[in-house]
């Protein structure tokens, strides 16, 4: 089956299109790779609202932080690696503590980025992040939970952290979907057995070892937490209760991400046989997207075979 | 230019004599914070807060309000005296500086009435400044942008990355005042990181550059005038002053950074200091 694609950057620049078009404190703030993130789609419509201010990502947070302490609406974009990878402070703050609204959009999150190697795989953002208080986290697993989730932060006051990915990614959710809330997650396959609880592009690879386990008798659940802060502590207690194993995917380090904000309420709430798949305290390198996953089990083989594990232990 | 009546600029020192004796009261009951920079500014907060500022202490939040971003967010006991002064707060309320439940934190801070930026991680205000004056021009609004920043300060790369920008966008509603007092926390700014040629570094950077004297109020006011009429450019003001200013074992002296005096010399400090 041919999977339709879609492009997270590309549902970012056309949506903040049309927010510019609804609210008028919309505003971008940008830092030399507009083109590339899509907010100059933006910048082309409204170019007074838009605010290319170079390489500067210090600045970029900053100015939006005074932006929207004077009543607009920014959203401060560039590559994972810079936000937050250059500028924490300015984050915790300028932003964070003052709880002022600006909603951080970056792209080419986790190993993805491919090529470009270590330097340019931000694998430590949503950890950095997620320890912020006020900060909201989020990573949408395709397009159109792109289009959707950044409508749904506009909606919302805060301080925002989402992350996108590089890569075309397989299309998950139908393109009218809107059933999509902050803070809560998304049931993408339903299962008895298991539970793959998995954000960006993680999930399709999650679905895809679903597959792989029905094939050998094993009913896995699939869980878009597309937001890792708040996290939606009743669906993960529920489905630790309903499936009894839990195992966390994600294209960030294993420490602070998803697995860590998922071992956290079940510790606490409702203990269970769990693994993290992530990357293991490294960094990344150059390479193709399919082989730096495969060199770090980021697919749906390693995946499939680590909830077979984890099955047959809870039968023991 | 503007010569000042006298009896405004008897005002204008009174409110200045009275500044210091709070911030000295403020710091040595907390037991903790920054007098020295805090002294060296206070005629320049002064000036902005009770003789050019448009701005209404019953209502911080005024949209049309000049806004005044305390970079050296460590100078909150001279911000939280002038606040308290023009009424944003009970001056009472002074005593709580830096104590649990306080509304008035160690470096300024967002939970304190008439403050609009918490700066206590320095190098952040002028990007806070350029961003509050690109959304003035969208709005078409002619209120003014002011960031006091300090010397040291300076040293933090991101003021250079709003220097640039606060040019590209030529934003005249921007006014920052540099507290050119020479001394940081491990000494003097010119052997810990050299700052000098500092008019000629922002001029290169399409600024407007006054140099004045930090405690005369008709070159505060004048210099204030200066960057209000000036079209197309920012203009950075660099006030000459001096580190503890008013105190005279605290001047020129890195010790009084972030010192309080003892609580038994605090009455003796006023008196033989400030003649209050």
């Amino acid at each position: 089956m041919v999977k339709l694609m879609g492009d997270m950057r590309t549902g970012y620049g056309e949506t903040l299109v049309e927010l510019g078009a609804i609210n008028k404190n919309v505003v971008v703030v940008g830092a030399d790779t507009t083109q590339s993130l899509k907010t100059n789609l933006f910048g082309i419509k409204y170019p007074e609202r838009f605010f290319n201010v170079g390489i500067a990502e210090s600045n970029v947070v900053s100015i939006a932080a005074g932006l929207a302490l004077s009543g607009k609406l920014p959203f401060a974009s560039t590559y994972a690696a810079f936000i937050p990878g250059k500028c924490v402070d300015q984050i915790r703050n300028a932003i964070a503590y003052g709880n002022v609204n600006v909603k951080i959009v970056v792209s080419h999150g986790g190993l993805s980025v491919g090529p470009d190697g270590g330097s340019h795989q931000q694998l430590e953002d949503l950890a950095i992040t997620r320890t912020i208080p006020n900060m909201h986290v989020i990573v949408p697993a395709d397009e159109t939970a792109t289009r959707k989730l950044v409508y749904l932060i506009t909606e919302m006051h805060g301080p925002v952290y989402m992350r996108l990915a590089r890569p075309k990614t397989p299309q998950i959710y139908e393109k009218n979907d809107t059933d999509l809330k902050i803070g809560r997650s998304r049931t993408v396959r339903d299962g008895s057995d298991a539970t793959v609880i998995a954000c960006g592009l993680m999930v399709t690879e999650a679905i895809e070892a679903s597959n792989i386990l029905k094939e050998n008798g094993i009913s896995c659940r699939v869980i878009d937490m597309f937001t890792l802060k708040p996290i939606d502590k009743d669906t993960i207690v529920k489905t630790a209760r309903e499936t009894g194993v839990i195992v966390t995917v994600e294209e960030h380090s294993i420490y602070g991400g998803l697995g860590s904000a998922v071992a956290e309420v079940l510790v606490e709430q409702y203990p269970i046989s769990m693994r993290r798949i992530g990357v293991k305290d490294t960094f990344g390198e150059s390479g193709e997207q399919n082989e730096l996953m495969a060199k770090h089990g980021l697919e749906a083989n390693n995946i499939a075979r680590t909830i077979q594990e984890l099955v047959k232990e809870k039968k023991r | 230019m503007i010569s000042l009546e006298s009896q405004e600029l008897i005002r204008l020192t009174e409110i200045s004599k009275n500044t210091r004796k709070l911030i000295l009261e403020t710091v040595t009951e907390a037991g903790s914070g920054h007098p020295g920079g805090s002294l060296s500014a206070v005629e320049i907060l002064v000036t902005l807060y009770f003789y050019k500022m448009k701005h209404d202490p019953k209502n911080p939040s005024w949209k049309d309000r000049d806004r005044f971003i305390l970079s050296k967010g460590h100078a909150s006991p001279l911000m939280f005296s002038i606040l308290a002064q023009t009424g944003y707060f009970p001056i009472e309320e002074l005593k709580t500086y830096r104590k649990i439940n306080s509304r008035l934190q160690g470096h300024s801070d967002y939970r304190t009435p008439g403050v609009e930026y918490s700066g206590g991680s320095l190098g952040v205000g002028l990007s806070i400044a350029v961003g509050m004056a690109l959304a003035a021009k969208l709005d078409n609004k002619s209120y003014r942008m002011y960031a006091l920043l300090g010397d040291g300060e300076l040293q933090e790369g991101q003021v250079w990355e709003a220097a640039l920008t606060a040019a590209k966008y030529k934003l005249d509603n921007l006014t920052a005042i540099i507290d050119r007092n020479g001394i940081q926390q491990d000494g003097l700014t010119e052997q810990v990181m050299p700052l000098e040629p500092l008019a000629a570094k922002w001029k290169a950077f399409n600024w407007n550059v006054l140099q004045i004297d930090g405690y005369n109020f008709e070159q505060i006011i004048n210099s204030l005038e200066n960057a209000e009429n000036t079209i197309n450019r920012p203009t950075v003001i660099i006030a000459h002053t001096t580190k503890g200013k008013g105190v005279s074992f605290m001047e020129w002296s890195p010790e009084w950074h972030g010192k309080a005096p003892k609580k038994e010399s605090l009455e003796k400090i006023i008196k033989e200091e400030l003649g209050l």
